[in-house]
């Protein structure tokens, strides 16, 4: 991750991709989200969703999954070049969360992200806060998910 | 659509704004915190004590995307699967307020804010819920505010149809 100070608002981040298996669908619902069409095929296909399908929040955890890993890949990139990489913040929240289409066992999203705003934190002097739009669609192009993340951000060091 | 088990179930006519359902407790391990964050959230205060304590975090703590998905679990032990739940469209906000650490107990609370039937969709309306987990200190960790489809016992008459999602969850 870059400083506060040198993140571009329009900045695009393409995340990859990530094939939901029937396998890791289950084993989300089960642990966290039991309803029926997200633990069993015939429960699925009698569902209005026509078929297994991942819970949404098995979903979002995988954007964050990738959104590490493509953090991880920069900060790997920055360090070999010399640069200084800030410490991590954490998020205060997520907002207008929708997921568009359901995601069926053997669906592949990918995943990307947009820099929309930044501001100084009112709360934490040293951090600003980030605003990305997230985005995802599935292989027939449909975009599946959409959400606002807030993150906090290092600011450099004030000069005194 | 018809629903297995409907007229047991709780249905849309069931909920109303100002209800409250009790969901339960859970406590927290390391162990969790550590296995959720290896799979969804791999960044270092979601791992590690030490890293955690050096963070604005100030000590180990689970991913927001875990408390998420407990707040998830929670709900839908205690409402969801004993109502006629179609899926919801989205959610309006989650908010992490405190940080969860191993040894937390978490205790669910559910609230109806607003109930709407669907305008294109005589099956089911709209239960716009907030789910909150407070601790053991009362301190509210986690608030998710979003709608959820529930089947109707009675289909609706619809007036005048409109299918755009804006249209229906009124957003």
């Amino acid at each position: 991750m870059s400083f506060y100070e040198d993140l571009v608002v329009g900045t695009v981040r393409e995340l990859g991709e990530e094939t939901f298996t029937a396998e890791s669908i289950k084993a989300y619902a089960r642990a966290y989200d039991p309803q029926p069409f997200h633990l069993d095929e015939e429960a699925g296909r009698r569902s209005h969703f026509g078929g297994l399908c991942a819970s949404g929040l098995q979903v979002l955890a995988v954007s964050m999954k990738l959104t590490i890993a493509a953090q991880d890949r920069i900060e790997a990139e920055e360090r070999a070049r010399g640069k200084a990489v800030p410490p991590r913040g954490p998020s205060p929240g997520v907002e207008m969360v929708r997921w568009l289409k359901p995601v069926f066992a053997g669906d592949t999203l990918r995943f990307r992200t947009t820099l929309v705003d930044k501001r100084a934190s009112a709360s934490k002097p040293d951090w600003g806060i980030a605003t990305w739009q997230m985005e995802a669609f599935n292989q027939k192009g449909e975009q599946a998910l959409s959400y606002r993340g807030n993150v906090f951000v290092r600011r450099r060091a004030q000069a005194a | 659509m018809r629903f297995d088990g409907a007229m047991t179930q709780r249905a849309f006519e069931d909920f109303h704004p100002g209800d409250v359902f009790p969901l339960a407790s859970v406590s927290v391990t390391a162990d969790e915190i550590i296995a959720f964050a290896a799979l969804y959230d791999p960044q270092p205060f979601h791992l590690d004590e030490e890293a955690g304590r050096a963070s604005l975090l100030g000590g180990l703590a689970a991913s927001g995307w875990h408390t998420l998905s407990i707040a998830m679990r929670l709900f839908a032990d205690g409402v969801l699967n004993d109502s006629c739940s179609m899926g919801s469209p989205g959610l309006d906000r989650v908010s992490w307020r405190a940080p969860v650490r191993p040894g937390d107990v978490l205790t669910g609370t559910c609230t109806i804010r607003e109930v709407r039937p669907s305008r294109s969709r005589p099956e089911m309306g709209f239960v716009l819920v907030s789910v909150a987990l407070v601790n053991q200190n009362d301190q509210t960790t986690i608030e998710m505010v979003g709608p959820v489809m529930i089947g109707r016992r009675v289909a609706a008459v619809l007036e005048e149809p409109d299918t755009s999602l804006a249209a229906e969850t009124g957003r």
